[in-house]
């Protein structure tokens, strides 16, 4: 058992120390920056009408229609939205519409998290639950039901009660948590089987019931587990809004700015980039706050077998 | 020899496969009995809940569409799987080989992992043209790329100092050891990476397909028809992405349990 | 003590038979044992992998029910014993709770049993004393080492003043040196608390050392070939002079020759 845990550290290699984190941090700058200097050099060199093989087109055309330069995607965000006068800047029309999408992913995703927890618990609690519904939550992810998209903006539209009508963005909402509910669910399920047999045998010794081992020793046992599909479910959310706003029409989100910007880019090339590293910051920040969720709960990832 | 405690509740193992068996398909029968309920009985209309039957006959009546949505779309995806897929395993084993290169990709990947990855589409376009279905597989591809690669870089990780060590000890060369230690360790994590691409790769090619270019996919004709009202016909479309999306998720838990049982067979 | 004491022995079985359903067919784990530990008695199970040494031990403590045979833990069922906290145990691994300190792992059982705050915080402090980890009640499991580990498990059965405490090979993990301490320690704890310990083991030494006395289990069925008195008897105090005592030696001796079912001289059949 020793010679498993040591190997198991060893075997995963970890930046210690400052001089090494710097290392890690300036490649992984490194990284970015070649990503840029390649498709610059691309543009350079390859040629006009892309590379077409065999009817195909399988490099692309690198006139600044197709591929404006870096620095200048950069210097769109700062200018203005339209040649209107007083216009916004670009940046901050596409960070308002990325915020709008934040949050609508942000409901998705908590509904899809309050879902997926409880379904993972169920399943865990009652035999029959998983045998039954386990294959048909894995069915449900395989199967591209975002399709359905374009369907259940109609569903909603229906749906009136007294003076309150169904928004939207509720639509949207409710795809995304589709999406995130699947990771949620799983890994829930995987963090509550996962206590040893010791721990639980233990807790049949102190003649703890089912609640009280749920409690005490299968909860805090998957969080390590919760954690990445929390952050799984959030990309997801946030995919999911995107798709959605997209396919419902809905008009006020990063992803509808994906498509009308996209179709100004014959006359303005670099626009169509700005909602792109809009929606970029969307699912890093998205991300960024889930990561904030795991350091609330370190205490629980001793130990941790990833 | 373990032994089974109360904990197991005393299951007898021919008992739970039955119900292994039987739940799911209570499960699934009951929710086609929910779903006649509302149409039949509760009278949820044909415009929010088609019928069964309805979406059969639009399915019967647009075969010839179906067909070739399914066929562009399922090829796109396929080719986005494959070479994303490739692209994945190619780059995992270079940075499991060198630091500096993992380092340096691990942003990028980080990033790709939670960036809605459609959003590309909309240029993709523009740079391979609007009538070619390059975007789509592009965004397949990336899709694709970011699962595989990140189980293969684990799978690749996967021998212990103690497994490196003996093979040192046998004197054994690079080739040998890939091929005994490293390639039987790697290869069920690059297969699940696999089978969790597989379904992405669908998803993306078509959800890509929302995002304009040309027309002729699966999703391009659900948009369509849900846009002129024709929701029978729209489901039958979801209908042939769900059979599209399963066909893809099958053949690569075959390929995994198939190729799973060749290493284990051929390591003894 | 809260618990009001009988007479009745700590773990009574008679015609003890325990049968496994596997994959390859029915396995008999254990039969015709009988076995009496008294209140405050120290036996050992020993025997070869597959004695059933541990099935046993199971069995006491509820965790699996024998098939035929009768049972009793202080008189009672051993689900009854159980129900009302009469014994503690710790396995091979301690088992802790990555995710809380040693105080909060050794306060569990009290937690579940809902002992009051203050109550529970007084009686982990007297634990952690007698295990020596007062200094550690704050820090984690993954922050000590295998032996500190086994010492906060062991004051976790001890949290409910069990009157027997069943052990599974609580030393098995642990280097020879730090095994010979905790095992002067666990005496040393087992005298002061005076439970009655069925303690399960592979180790001749150990078992010799501990107990008053030693029962030598043999495989396929499982059942109990003999029971051997040490003769130390629970007033001795268990220290590192015992260790190199004629009678010691000459115990050693006569479970090994139990284990392997002749006298050793004539190992050579061992094969058979």
């Amino acid at each position: 058992m020793t010679i498993e845990q040591t190997s198991l550290r060893a075997g995963r290699p970890r930046a210690r120390g400052t001089a090494a984190r710097v290392r890690a941090t300036a490649l992984g700058l490194l990284g970015l920056v070649a990503v840029a200097v390649i498709w610059e050099v691309y543009k350079v060199f390859g040629p006009d009408d892309g590379v077409v093989v065999a009817g195909h087109r399988i490099l692309p055309r690198t006139t600044d229609l197709a591929m404006p330069h870096v620095w200048e995607m950069v210097a769109r965000l700062l200018g203005p939205t339209t040649s209107q006068a007083g216009a916004a800047p670009l940046w901050l029309t596409v960070a308002q519409a990325a915020l709008v999408s934040l949050g609508i992913a942000a409901v998705g995703w908590v509904v899809g998290t309050v879902v997926g927890i409880a379904l993972g618990v169920l399943m865990q609690m009652v035999r029959v639950a998983e045998h039954g519904l386990l294959p048909w939550v894995v069915l449900s992810q395989t199967v591209p039901l975002i399709a359905f998209a374009p369907v259940l903006k109609n569903w909603g539209a229906q749906i009136e009660v007294g003076d309150w009508r169904w928004p939207q963005w509720l639509s949207v909402a409710v795809i995304a948590s589709y999406l995130a509910f699947f990771p949620v669910a799983v890994g829930m399920l995987k963090g509550l089987q996962s206590p040893p047999r010791t721990h639980l045998e233990l807790m049949h010794t102190y003649d703890a019931g089912r609640w009280a081992t749920l409690v005490k020793v299968r909860l805090p046992a998957a969080v390590p587990y919760l954690l990445p599909a929390l952050r799984l479910g959030v990309a997801s959310a946030v995919v999911g809004t995107v798709v959605a706003e997209v396919s419902t029409g809905f008009m006020d989100g990063i992803g509808r700015q994906l498509v009308s910007f996209a179709g100004q880019a014959s006359g303005d090339p670099a626009k169509a980039w700005a909602p792109i590293f809009g929606a970029v910051v969307l699912g890093l920040v998205a991300a960024g706050l889930v990561g904030l969720i795991g350091l609330a709960l370190r205490s629980y990832r001793r130990g941790e077998a990833t | 020899m373990s032994a089974r405690s109360v904990l197991d509740g005393g299951a007898r193992p021919g008992h739970d496969r039955l119900v292994r068996i039987v739940a799911p398909i209570v499960v699934g029968l009951a929710g086609l009995a929910l779903w006649q309920l509302l149409v039949g009985v509760v009278g949820v209309s044909a415009y929010l809940l088609p019928s069964p039957a309805e979406i059969a006959s639009e399915w019967s009546a647009n075969v010839g569409p179906i067909a070739d949505g399914t066929w562009i779309t399922g090829s796109n995806a396929v080719l986005g799987l494959v070479v994303g897929g490739a692209v994945g395993v190619l780059l995992a084993a270079l940075a499991s080989r060198l630091r500096w290169f993992d380092l340096m990709l691990a942003p990028v990947v980080a990033a790709l992992a939670v960036v809605p990855i459609v959003a590309l589409a909309p240029v993709l376009n523009s740079m391979f043209g609007a009538d070619s279905e390059f975007g789509r597989r592009a965004i397949a591809a990336i899709a694709s790329f970011v699962p595989v690669f990140v189980n293969s870089l684990r799978g690749l990780r996967q021998t212990t100092p103690l497994q490196r060590d003996l093979m040192r000890s046998y004197a054994a060369s690079g080739s040998q050891t890939f091929r005994v230690l490293t390639l039987p360790s790697a290869a069920p994590y690059v297969l699940t990476g696999f089978r969790v691409a597989s379904s992405l790769a669908v998803i993306s090619a078509l959800v890509a397909e929302y995002f304009g270019g040309p027309r002729g996919g699966l999703g391009a004709f659900i948009s369509t028809s849900a846009a002129t009202s024709a929701y029978a016909r729209a489901w039958a479309y979801v209908g042939a992405a769900i059979l599209l999306g399963l066909a893809l998720y099958l053949v690569t838990v075959a390929a995994e349990r198939l190729i799973g049982r060749l290493l284990s067979g051929g390591a003894r | 003590m809260s618990k009001h004491e009988t007479t009745a022995p700590a773990v009574r079985a008679t015609g003890i038979g325990k049968t496994f359903d596997t994959k390859a067919g029915p396995v008999q784990a254990l039969t015709d044992v009988d076995l009496e530990v008294a209140a405050g008695e120290f036996v050992s199970l020993i025997g070869p992998s597959g004695c059933g040494k541990s099935t046993l031990m199971r069995l006491v403590a509820d965790l699996d029910g024998p098939t035929t045979g009768r049972l009793e833990v202080f008189g009672k069922s051993p689900a009854q014993a159980r129900q009302d906290q009469d014994y503690g145990i710790a396995f091979q691994q301690a088992g802790l709770l990555p995710w809380r300190t040693v105080a909060d792992n050794i306060g569990l059982p009290l937690e579940l049993h809902r002992m009051d705050r203050s109550a529970r915080a007084a009686r982990v402090a007297e634990l952690a004393e007698l295990v020596g980890l007062t200094d550690f009640a704050g820090s984690y499991p993954d922050q000590l080492s295998g032996g500190m580990q086994q010492r906060v498990a062991i004051a976790r059965s001890l949290a409910e003043q069990p009157r027997l405490l069943l052990m599974d090979e609580p030393f098995g993990a642990l280097d020879e040196m730090t095994r010979e301490r905790m095992q002067t320690e666990l005496s040393r704890i087992v005298a002061e608390t005076g439970a009655a310990v069925v303690f399960v083991t592979h180790s001749i030494p150990e078992a010799v050392f501990l107990s008053d006395r030693v029962v030598v289990m043999s495989p396929r069925p499982g059942r109990i070939t003999t029971l051997i008195s040490t003769g130390i008897g629970p007033g001795v105090v268990r220290d590192e002079q015992l260790r190199e005592t004629t009678g010691f030696f000459e115990k050693v001796t006569e479970v090994r020759e139990a284990l392997h079912g002749a006298p050793v001289g004539s190992s050579a059949r061992e094969g058979r």
